[in-house]
């Protein structure tokens, strides 16, 4: 029927979502700026937000109630104690040298070592690290596919059936915090259908298995705070895209529908795409904080949390730094990648 | 009752529209034509005739919102509006095919060229990637595209309007299409541009006997190329003949009004009266100004200029020429880097933040868009009310009883104080947009394109009431435009401008006739001339006059 692509398509111009054109370059008419120099830009931008950010965490620590050595000492405390140890930790100092020294050490992967336990917290970092990758990298590697996929699915035919019961799923995931999601799966799956354990700490002897068994209901949860936002941002720049001539012109070039999403629709709106995949992996950090307590995961999240309680301040400077330098590095890396994707910026005139 | 001989049969087309009370509406309504192979038949009308419906319609396509309401489309023996999907998608890449009005919006901009033009006989198998590669370069060849062999390897942003425009054309004929259909194509061009890519056109279709549909508003350009015209006008037919018959000798009076107001040029130029005063109402001295960092991009050099009381001074040129940028540069939105602007004889502050008020009344603009130009939100009465209050200090009740009289002026019922601007047609959208500059009583409005985007009856009547309020009112125009045949009906003096610079100025009577400067003459050989003739003898006169200004611009 000659009708039926057209209905598609004025469902579309129903939707009309957000305006999200393709991302253009900064393009002063006459002056072009070639891409490395917009790359050079780009990384000096993060580095000035990444030093802007070390300050805030710097200055954040600084002004909380309470001096560190008291806290160290507890009821233990005397002026003379309290004295040697502000002498010992270089308290005393200025504040601008302070930061300088913690900035110097910090940037040379000196994290000091812990007030609650001596630890270093370098060793103890690693080993957090690497979990922490571990249930994000997993939670990143199932999320991004698939709500790249049922956005699409979506696109395809909006109004539709399918169409109808994604984007109001993903609505209502939304709307849900992700400490609940976690606590509904829990109930669901460990405490009432007993498949699943509900705390996710680790031991030496772990087969991979166990690993699989213990990472589901994180993952999962971490999965369904993320994945709305993912699925609905790629629904509605296709869907943008799909408005455009150069669609119109496929359609009528006999592209069939398929292809008309993939290879059409699917490269022009990488840019927004890009961008809301890397917002929402940098959201992800502040998702593993809720899910690791919740889960007891001995990841860097819960090393965060519990240094909060013991007012350690190096471990929750060095965690915070960790994950704004994350946060910052992300997003970067979905600008440049979203440049990159423009063919007008990676081939010029 | 299909006949053997023609290619294309529509019968009785109606496509409606359902508004959103869920009442329908025809917007295309009763069209029958046919098409026999070789053949080209022209679809004419204003923006809303239903010219682009009908053609996607002989597609089995519609816009969102419409649908084929009655009728039938037959090419060979396929009824074209009974085939499912996949059938209608087969018939679309391979018999019949479109070249879209702009092709750097209708090309994706993530795939390359090649990728783009050989897509459809690759996917369907009808050829291999190599094959097809190898037919779209001797299509590269045949339209006469510069690097036949490399161009395709290049992102459609990479090369300029009027090769992409060539480029869908080969996208269209790679399939050897039964029907080519051709929408708008050359309108997005430069003037100088247009012809050699109609001239491409008006060969590929002689050479592979293809029937086409041209769609167009332009009456003058269709005596080239079409072998039968159909004139719309409101969906409905108006008149249906060959060309000849059409151009030569047409019967219906809309018809007759569409040929008065072609792009042609006057067949003379008057002489205008020139007088000059000291000093001159405006009068630029040797700016030149960029953009980007420091202005270093240049966009205008050394441009000298003076406008007279009461005179109209065209500004013409291609886009790039900086026609745009120089009235930026007098209205004040954007500073020049060197050279000094004065009105009355006053020096005037570069930018709009730093001049006086009266400054301000004095230069007003009118822009090319005036749906982009006047607030949806505000009625008449706010737009145009606002001005006055603001220029000439007059109380809000005062300025309503001005702004009936205006919109009078510009022939507007006065009851349009209390409309919005998307209730108003082009034409009167822009007749507002003309108000609005002269509801401050300025001594100059600069008029960007005002009329391109108009259909050519409407703008004829735009120039009208610019001459009217002219003679009423002593207000000089400065009328920006890449229409040469528009100008010289209107303009006193003219400027011609090209690369950043003012290559010739005069009066109009001066510069129009020989002996002309070369690129007057080039844009002069580029207005259409309604015999069917033209085209082959202005492809010959533009590639000497192109020699001749030693241009190694590509087109």
């Amino acid at each position: 029927m000659p009708g039926q692509e057209s209905l598609a398509l004025h469902a579309i111009c129903d939707h009309s979502c957000i305006d999200i054109r393709p991302c253009i370059a900064p393009d002063t008419k006459g002056i072009t700026l070639s891409l490395l120099e917009i790359l050079v830009k780009r990384l000096l931008l993060g580095l000035a937000t990444l030093l802007f950010v070390s300050v805030l965490v710097f200055l954040g620590t600084e002004i909380l109630p309470g001096d560190v050595a008291n806290a160290i000492l507890g009821q233990g405390a005397t002026p003379e104690l309290i004295a040697q140890i502000r002498e010992r930790l270089g308290l005393n100092e200025p504040l601008h040298v302070r930061y300088l020294v913690w900035l110097s050490n910090f940037v040379t992967g000196d994290f000091g070592s812990s007030l609650a336990n001596g630890a270093d917290i370098g060793t103890e970092i690693n080993r957090r690290a690497s979990n922490t990758i571990i249930l994000a990298g997993c939670t990143a590697l199932l999320a991004v596919p698939l709500s790249i996929l049922l956005g699409l699915a979506c696109a395809i035919k909006p109004g539709g059936l399918i169409d109808r019961v994604i984007t109001s799923l993903s609505l209502a995931l939304i709307s849900l915090p992700d400490f609940l999601v976690a606590v509904v799966l829990v109930t669901i799956f460990a405490i009432k259908l007993r498949w699943l354990p509900a705390i996710a700490s680790i031991r030496p002897s772990y087969e991979f298995f166990d690993w699989v068994r213990i990472l589901i209901l994180p993952v999962a949860g971490l999965t369904f705070t993320i994945l709305a936002h993912m699925v609905r941002m790629t629904r509605s720049a296709v869907l943008n895209v799909l408005t455009s001539p150069a669609i119109e012109m496929a359609i009528l070039k006999g592209v069939p529908r398929r292809r008309l999403l993939l290879r059409h629709a699917l490269p022009n709106a990488f840019g927004p795409i890009i961008n809301v995949v890397a917002l929402n992996l940098a959201y992800l950090i502040s998702g593993v904080v809720v899910i690791e307590t919740l889960f007891n995961f001995p990841g860097l999240g819960r090393y965060m949390v519990e240094a909060v309680t013991n007012r350690d301040v190096p471990v929750v400077q060095t965690c915070a730094m960790i994950f704004c330098c994350v946060y910052v590095v992300l997003n970067m890396t979905a600008d440049i990648l979203s440049i990159m994707a423009n063919p007008r910026v990676r081939y010029q005139k | 009752m299909p006949d053997p001989d023609f290619l294309l049969q529509v019968c009785n087309l109606d496509v409606s529209v359902q508004n959103k009370n869920g009442r329908k509406h025809k917007i295309v309504d009763d069209i029958s034509f046919n098409v026999s192979p070789g053949q080209v038949i022209a679809l004419i009308g204003e923006s809303g005739s239903g010219k682009t419906t009908i053609s996607l319609g002989c597609m089995g396509y519609t816009r969102p919102g419409c649908h084929i309401s009655a009728g039938s489309v037959q090419l060979g023996d396929t009824q074209v509006l009974e085939q499912p999907l996949p059938k209608l998608q087969q018939l679309r890449g391979k018999e019949i095919t479109y070249v879209a009005q702009s092709a750097a919006a209708s090309f994706n901009s993530a795939m390359k060229i090649d990728a783009q033009i050989t897509e459809i006989p690759v996917i369907t198998g009808a050829m291999s990637r190599k094959q097809a590669l190898e037919k779209a370069k001797q299509l590269y060849r045949a339209l006469e595209l510069p690097d036949p062999e490399t161009i395709g390897t290049r992102y459609p942003h990479q090369v300029s309007g009027g090769q992409l425009q060539r480029l869908m054309a080969a996208m269209a004929m790679i399939s050897g299409p039964r029907l080519l259909i051709l929408d708008e194509p050359t309108t997005a061009l430069d003037v100088t541009t247009q012809i050699e890519v109609l001239y491409s056109f008006k060969r590929l279709i002689k050479e592979n006997d293809t029937a086409a549909i041209y769609v167009t508003h332009d009456l003058s350009l269709v005596a080239q190329v079409a072998d039968h015209i159909l004139v719309l006008k409101d969906g409905k037919q108006v008149e249906y003949g060959p060309t000849s018959q059409i151009i030569s000798d047409p019967k219906h009076e809309y018809t007759k009004a569409l040929i008065a107001a072609a792009h042609l040029m006057p067949s003379k130029i008057s002489t205008p009266d020139i007088s000059t005063q000291t000093p001159p109402l405006l009068q630029v001295e040797n700016v030149t100004a960029g953009y980007g960092p420091k202005q270093q991009s240049i966009a205008l050099r050394g441009i000298n200029l003076s406008i007279q009381q009461g005179e109209t001074v065209g500004v013409i040129g291609e886009s790039g020429s900086g026609k745009t940028t120089l009235g930026r540069l007098i209205s004040g939105l954007m500073s020049p880097k060197s050279g000094r602007i004065h009105l009355n004889g006053q020096r005037l502050k570069h930018h709009v933040s730093k001049r006086s008020r009266n400054d301000l009344k004095q230069i007003q603009f009118a822009f090319q868009m005036a749906d982009v130009a006047l607030n949806p939100r505000q009625r008449l009465n706010k737009i145009l009310g606002r001005p006055m209050m603001f220029y000439r200090g007059l109380s809000q009740k005062d300025a309503t009883n001005e702004v009936s009289r205006l919109l009078e002026r510009v022939d507007l019922p006065t009851d349009f104080a209390w409309r919005f601007p998307p209730e108003l047609s082009g034409g009167q959208r822009q007749r507002v947009n003309l108000a609005r500059a002269l509801a401050a009583q300025p001594k100059l409005i600069i008029c960007d394109e005002i009329t391109s985007a108009l259909d050519t009856i409407v703008a004829q009547q735009i120039l009208d009431l610019l001459e009217d309020l002219q003679d009423d009112l002593g207000v000089s125009y400065m009328f920006i435009t890449h229409d040469i045949a528009t100008v010289s009906k209107i303009a006193d003096r003219i400027a011609v401008m090209r690369h950043g610079k003012i290559v010739t100025q005069g009066p109009v009577d001066q510069i129009l006739t020989p002996p002309c400067h070369e690129y007057t003459n080039l844009l002069l050989n580029s207005v259409p001339e309604m015999r069917t003739d033209w085209l082959d003898e202005a492809v010959v006169e533009r590639r000497k006059l192109m020699t001749a200004l030693g241009d190694k611009r590509e087109t």
